[in-house]
């Protein structure tokens, strides 16, 4: 069985700068994979790379064992109908409606009755935990939390079984990001997810992933979260050696 | 297939079969609706080795639904798919209503959507006027210290909406002035009056098109490049960051818009008029065989002292209006992108409809002042 996402000797260039130097990534089925590296050290351009906004300048990106450049367009629209992203900002479309914005991914993908339609975008919503009076109301008039679960509820439109979330808690205040965190293990636990997440949010890693992968130096290195916590690299090391991260470790021992 | 249903006297046997994934969801969807309740009493469902996920699930929990208002009490063998039961847990609460739709139809509601557009339409002439009167007051105030007055951003836009729009401004004046030559050597010829082609042309490229067709160009491009931007960043919140700071954004955006346009517009318009009477002239010459010399002459005889000025006079005012409109739309925008196209479009489309009306305006006060 093939990783759900492989990508390997990924090597990425900004003019004169390289971002990433040859970096390798496994991603095994229903593990929820953390990403974590200092800013600008390519977490997000990475994740354009694996969704195939950005051609990176050397390396694969390989879904269940199919390389992403080789696909034919038909292969790659069949593709992102298989996986769910969401954005830093939610990227939710302002012109339409919460419910719309779930429909999006629906309207282009399946061919369904208007009320099925319907009945699935509003299930998607409360699955997130929205209320319902939010299906009806426009990006601008969410709160930051929300924004977030509408950005998931779309991701989940058409069920996949990977999903990648950029920052998914930033921004949010201590208890929404823990609510979130326990959205998205219910999710992941009740849905057989596989999850790629870009986060900062240390209490977010403890609290949800299995694995984690630290961009430094141009490359990853990857453990589960146990290990990757006694890897001696010094970035690791700071980042996981501050008070706030020790008392965290001590509590959840392997997560 | 994703079900086989079994009719066992008054019972029916439903199996599920494969994997019911979003992505089947319009084959599921036909065969659940395709399967006949009539003359069933009972329904025994067997999940099998059937896998579902949430659209699925929910296709299911629809279609028991609808067996259970039939009658029908489905049971399953065995455990029910785990994903039904997360749909089920979910599912709680009542549906919203759909948004909008209004009843065109109520001859109540046609009245109050009449007052309620009017009540709006005055909101916003009233808004609008403010925000002429809060430009113009950030203006005064600019006015104090050149520092305050940006003068950096003046000269971006004064590049931005004058510079590169001579092109386009002097094409359109030497197109303007060929169709007044061609239209008078077509008419006046019949009278043998040709020699007045010349002052066609010239009186209506000074007086009247130079300046019109100039600022409608500038309408079209600057105008909706104000609204454009200024809205993005209204939508980015960069106007609230503004404040936030203690920067007025009209001081900040708009002034120096308004002011460049004041200044980019005439000189735009020289431009144009100049390209229009040396266009007048190359047509003169070759339509009607007349000499450069016997052309400026006429031209000369032709133009009072006063003919440039009344189309020159035109274009600051013309100016004001687009900038001052292009701006306010901008500002306006809120939320979403629809509302950024929408303002755009009217910020076009109220700045052309405005300089035509000073136009017909204008067209009167130098009648009556006789010039």
């Amino acid at each position: 069985m093939p990783a759900v996402l492989e990508v390997s000797g990924i090597v990425t260039r900004f003019g004169s700068q390289t971002v990433h130097d040859g970096l390798d990534m496994q991603v095994q089925e229903g593990e929820v994979f953390g990403v974590i590296g200092g800013s600008g050290a390519g977490k997000s351009v990475l994740l354009r790379t694996i969704l195939g906004l950005r051609r990176p300048d050397a390396g694969t990106v390989r879904f269940l064992g199919r390389d992403l450049h080789q696909l034919s367009a038909a292969e790659l629209h069949a593709l992102k109908a298989s996986y769910g992203v969401t954005f830093q900002e939610g990227a939710l479309f302002t012109a339409l409606s919460v419910r719309e914005n779930v429909q999006v991914p629906m309207l282009e993908h399946l061919r369904l009755s208007e009320r099925t339609l319907d009945e699935l975008a509003l299930l998607k919503v409360r699955l997130v935990g929205l209320p319902l009076d939010a299906a009806v109301k426009f990006p601008s008039q969410l709160s930051g939390g929300m924004i977030k679960r509408a950005a998931l509820a779309r991701a989940l439109a058409l069920d996949p079984l990977l999903l990648f979330l950029d920052e998914p808690t930033t921004g949010l205040d201590p208890i929404s990001a823990a609510a979130f965190d326990e959205l998205l293990i219910y999710l992941q636990r009740e849905l057989k997810l596989t999850v790629v997440m870009i986060t900062h949010d240390l209490d977010t890693i403890f609290r949800t992933c299995s694995r984690v992968g630290v961009i430094v130096d141009g490359k990853m290195i990857s453990d589960t979260l146990a290990g990757i916590v006694k890897n001696p690299h010094p970035w690791i090391q700071a980042y996981f050696g501050g008070e706030r991260a020790r008392e965290r470790a001590g509590r959840t021992h392997g997560a | 297939m994703f079900i086989t249903a079994r009719r066992n006297a008054e019972e029916l046997n439903l199996e599920l079969l494969g994997e019911w994934r979003a992505t089947q969801s319009a084959a599921i969807e036909a065969e659940l609706k395709a399967i006949d309740f009539s003359g069933a009493r009972s329904a025994r469902v067997a999940a099998g080795s059937a896998h579902l996920d949430l659209s699925g699930a929910w296709l299911l929990h629809d279609f028991l639904d609808r067996a259970r208002k039939a009658g029908l009490n489905p049971r399953f063998d065995g455990a029910a798919p785990t994903a039904l039961t997360l749909v089920e847990r979910t599912y709680s609460g009542e549906i919203p209503a759909h948004p909008g739709g209004t009843e065109w139809l109520d001859p109540e509601q046609a009245v109050e959507s009449i007052g309620r557009r009017a009540v709006r339409g005055w909101r916003s002439a009233v808004a609008g006027l403010e925000f002429v009167g809060r430009v113009c007051l950030a203006l005064l105030r600019a006015l104090g210290s050149f520092r305050r007055l940006r003068p950096t951003a003046v000269a971006r836009h004064i590049y931005d909406t004058g510079i590169t729009a001579i092109p386009i401004v002097s094409l359109v004046g030497f197109l303007i002035s060929v169709i007044l030559a061609y239209m008078g050597a077509q008419e006046l010829s019949k009278f043998g009056a040709d020699i007045f082609v010349v002052d066609l042309v010239t009186v209506g490229v000074l007086r009247e098109l130079g300046v019109l067709l100039t600022a409608i160009i500038v309408a079209g491009r600057s105008g909706s490049a104000f609204a454009a931007e200024i809205g993005a960043m209204q939508l980015n919140e960069e106007i609230d960051a503004l404040y936030a700071t203690g920067i007025d954004p009209i001081e900040a955006l708009v002034v120096p818009r308004v002011l460049a346009l004041l200044i980019a517009l005439p000189l735009l318009t020289i431009a144009a008029d100049l390209v229009g009477l040396v266009g007048g002239g190359l047509l003169c010459h070759s339509l009607l065989d007349m000499s450069m010399l016997q052309y400026l002459n006429r031209a000369q005889s032709a133009i009072a002292a006063t003919t440039f000025w009344t189309g020159l006079v035109k274009a600051p005012v013309f100016a004001g209006l687009i900038a001052i409109t292009g701006c306010a739309c901008g500002m306006r925008v809120r939320g979403s992108s629809r509302e950024l196209g929408r303002l755009t479009t009217l910020a076009v489309v109220v700045s052309i409809f405005s300089v035509i009306v000073a136009d017909a305006l204008f067209a009167v006060l130098f009648m009556k002042l006789d010039i």
